[in-house]
């Protein structure tokens, strides 16, 4: 890549028309990052039904009866613990270290499932009690939101299987760099998706 | 000229990818991320279950804390800059937070008004159960 040799070498850069079109690697990420915001968006709907319809109880519990604060904040601290790792695993990656990789990639995927795994059991503890996505609109939209941030995060655990099988057998190629950076692009995001629904569903619908 | 011709990958500290560098080079980024995002976490838990806070405030409180906190998760996890090899990344996130303002305070504004046009709370508890 010329521009690489330029940076190195300290020459001044060609204008982005000399240079021609940006490197692949910008390219695909970039079109991941509007993908990824586009999801954003369509989280953002998710968000406004649930503020809308969050006091919509129909005499059914509300979240404040519901929720378990302690839970929450163990699922905050895996999702935050495994953004961190995935960082980690990205840098392995830079350094061509498999070894490094193949460890980031467990421990995100290890805290990630943990976090799936709690979810889970908070749903099925709710709908044990009663508290189902048909008892009410609260329920409803609440298990839209939080269900397809927790769609969003097993897909993730999917793609870093794969990922990991591709580093195994196809190794660091330049194809197989760039899905490494754009999961870890979608789990940093998935990550910040869940600041915002931990505040408004969790915390916020405590508070009266 | 100085500037670089591409802009950076989103998630990238440096334009220059292809050359390996060891992995100590961002490893305190991304630990710096994790404390502070740490530390917004706690104080949004502790914000939302203290009584020592006015209670009308606490909202407000939590909101900033989260959008606080997802700015460190940008900066320090994403490596979104304000330098001119970020303007494009910059742009579309601007214009993704753009659109999810308006959903967001749209919906919250026509809803709440809606509902203040409905008929008194009672009569509607005794003619629908939504």
């Amino acid at each position: 890549m010329n521009v690489t040799a330029a940076v190195e070498a300290g020459e001044p850069l060609p204008s982005a028309s000399e240079a021609g079109p940006a490197p692949k690697r910008v390219v695909v990420a970039y079109g991941f990052w509007i993908f990824l915001l586009s999801d954003i968006v369509m989280f953002s709907a998710l968000f406004a039904s649930y503020a809308v319809l969050r006091h919509a109880t129909a005499g059914g519990p509300s979240g404040a009866q519901l929720f378990n604060q302690t839970r929450v904040a163990i699922e905050t601290a895996c999702l935050l613990a495994s953004s961190y790792t995935c960082g980690l695993m990205a840098l392995a990656v830079n350094s061509r270290s498999r070894l490094g990789t193949y460890v980031g990639a467990l421990l995100t995927f290890v805290l990630g499932a943990a976090f799936l795994a709690l979810e889970i059991r908070e749903f099925a503890d709710m709908i044990a009690q009663g508290a189902s996505p048909q008892r009410s609109a609260f329920l409803s939209s609440f298990f839209a939101l939080v269900g397809c941030h927790g769609v969003h995060v097993a897909a993730g655990l999917v793609w870093l299987a794969a990922m990991m099988a591709q580093v195994a057998v196809k190794g660091f190629r330049p194809a197989v760099l760039r899905r490494l950076q754009c999961f870890s692009l979608f789990w940093h995001a998935l990550d910040i998706v869940w600041v915002g629904l931990f505040t408004v569903v969790y915390l916020m619908g405590v508070t009266p | 000229m100085t500037a670089t011709s591409y802009n950076r990958a989103p998630g990238d500290r440096s334009i220059v990818t292809d050359k390996e560098e060891p992995i100590s080079a961002g490893a305190l980024v991304y630990t710096l991320g994790l404390a502070l995002a740490v530390i917004m976490t706690a104080l949004s838990f502790w914000v939302a279950n203290t009584s020592l806070l006015w209670a009308a405030g606490v909202p407000l409180g939590l909101a900033v804390l989260a959008i606080a906190q997802m700015g460190i998760h940008l900066v320090f996890f994403l490596h979104i800059t304000t330098g001119p090899d970020n303007t494009n990344n910059v742009m579309a996130l601007a214009f993704g937070v753009l659109i999810v303002l308006l959903v967001m305070a749209g919906s919250l504004v026509i809803m709440t008004n809606l509902n203040g046009s409905m008929m008194p709370a009672d009569l509607m508890d005794m003619q629908m159960h939504y």
